[in-house]
């Protein structure tokens, strides 16, 4: 905890944005292991996934774009700071009024999980009440947030992979002052003579790869899913595009591919919802998939896990193709 | 008694780290990173809601005949951290995508800059 602080403190002192990129990723994945300590093993499980893996290489393949230093400014930020302390201020003040921590009788903990932790072993049939509760007491909103990564991804593609409008000749040499210090081919990251990365990577990608196949379908009985799943299966791929290259990792799969993969994990969640409304139930009633309940929970669970997972492997890696193709174009323009 | 507390105010602390990232630095990657740790420490706060004392993970685990039955942390704030952590990296991409497209217009990321040409332009 303290560590944490500490951690924050120094990302918002440090000047240079990689240092604090790399301070952010050590603040999740500590981050990471206090989820474990509080028992929120699925949650522990996506920060240290995206936090640490996924977003740090964002981060990077953003400051390769625009420069890593920040400028040195002296003004002393009174404003925000006094509207920062009596936020705090107000806050603290409220901690007060807070029910104790851990106690079972939290109203937190009276409402509705007590109906999730006694009923959903039998009612759903699956160990993880993560699971059975993120996908099937409250698929709606799964559903609904599976849609916003899929919009994110695309956004992200609309907004980086648009080829740079050559403006004729008369602009052409502007070129924006990108040729800064700083810019730089991402695909140079996959160099030819790093021994050792490439033998370890090469050890190493296909048991993340599987760990990730067996997060996604182990999911109902521990901690692991979909979106788990999706986002270590996309480190993976990630890991080998940074490694080798992008060259590589798009012979694997191409931005087609992943485009069709993100249509389709929303597809087949939303597929799920209509066959269920076809065999006569609600929208997203799993219950009527199988002939009694338990199993059909058991099937519509599993399927609607694989959309989220496919649609969120799918959309890292469009993102992560976005920002490294555009990083790539910038790095042809200048030569 | 005062020390239960301790989660809610490592809580506040980087919550207002956070917001002060956001509100006095003028890099827009460095806003972006504020907006991460503020999301963090939201994350913090709703699974220190859910945790039990004496709790175990929310996986039905087989129980010893005439043991206690386990108590279960609560499993909803692991549920909606879990799919806002995802949502929040893509929102974060999004985010920086646009960084980046600022970037390639202005030449800069620094926020006075940019104000200070729109006031020239």
């Amino acid at each position: 905890m303290l560590l944490l602080i500490a951690g924050t403190m120094t990302v918002l002192v440090v000047r240079n944005l990689f240092v604090a990129t790399m301070l952010l990723g050590i603040v999740s994945f500590t981050m990471a292991l206090i989820f474990v300590s509080l028992d929120a093993v699925d949650v522990a499980f996506t920060e240290a996934a995206v936090g640490a893996g996924v977003s740090t290489v964002l981060y990077i393949g953003t400051l390769a774009m625009v420069g890593s230093q920040e400028k040195e400014r002296t003004k002393f930020a009174a404003g925000p700071l006094a509207i920062c302390l009596a936020v705090g201020a107000v806050l603290y003040y409220a901690t007060y009024q807070m029910p104790p921590y851990g106690h079972a009788a939290n109203p937190v903990n009276m409402h509705v999980a007590p109906r999730y932790i006694e009923d959903s072993p039998t009612e759903i049939g699956v160990p993880n009440m993560v699971t059975s509760v993120l996908a099937s007491y409250r698929g709606y909103d799964t559903f609904g947030e599976t849609t916003v990564i899929f919009t994110a991804g695309i956004g992200v593609m609309l907004i980086l992979r648009q080829r740079r409008r050559r403006k004729e000749d008369g602009k052409k040499e502007e070129k924006s002052p990108l040729n800064k210090p700083g810019d730089g081919s991402l695909t140079g990251l996959g160099s030819q003579h790093d021994l050792v990365p490439h033998v370890v990577a090469k050890l190493l990608i296909p048991f993340i790869l599987m760990f990730a196949l067996y997060v996604q379908f182990h999911g109902d009985y521990g901690p692991g899913g979909g979106f788990q799943a999706g986002v270590i299966f996309a480190a993976g791929i990630i890991l080998y595009a940074l490694v080798f290259s992008l060259e590589h990792a798009r012979a694997v799969i191409n931005e087609k591919t992943i485009l069709f993969m993100m249509a389709l994990g929303v597809l087949i969640y939303g597929g799920v919802g209509l066959t269920s409304i076809l065999l006569g139930g609600a929208f997203l009633d799993y219950n009527l998939l199988a002939h009694d309940p338990v199993h059909g929970q058991h099937l519509g669970i599993l399927l609607v896990e694989l959309g989220v997972g496919i649609t969120v492997t799918a959309a890292m890696l469009a993102i992560f193709y976005a920002f490294v193709g555009r990083a790539d174009a910038i790095a042809e323009q200048m030569d | 008694m005062s020390f239960g507390y301790f989660n809610y105010w490592v809580f506040i602390i980087l919550l207002m780290i956070g917001l002060y990232t956001v509100m006095s630095r003028t890099n827009l990657v460095k806003k972006m990173i504020g907006l991460s740790l503020f999301q963090i420490s939201v994350f913090l706060f709703y699974i220190s809601m859910g945790k039990i004392t004496g709790g175990t993970a929310p996986i039905v685990v087989e129980t010893v005949a005439g043991a206690a039955p386990p108590i279960y942390s609560n499993p909803l704030p692991h549920v909606l951290i879990l799919t806002a952590i995802v949502v929040g990296i893509a929102t974060t991409a999004l985010g920086l995508s646009l960084v980046v497209r600022i970037k390639e217009a202005f030449g800069t990321i620094d926020e006075e800059d940019i104000l200070e040409m729109e006031d020239n332009a």
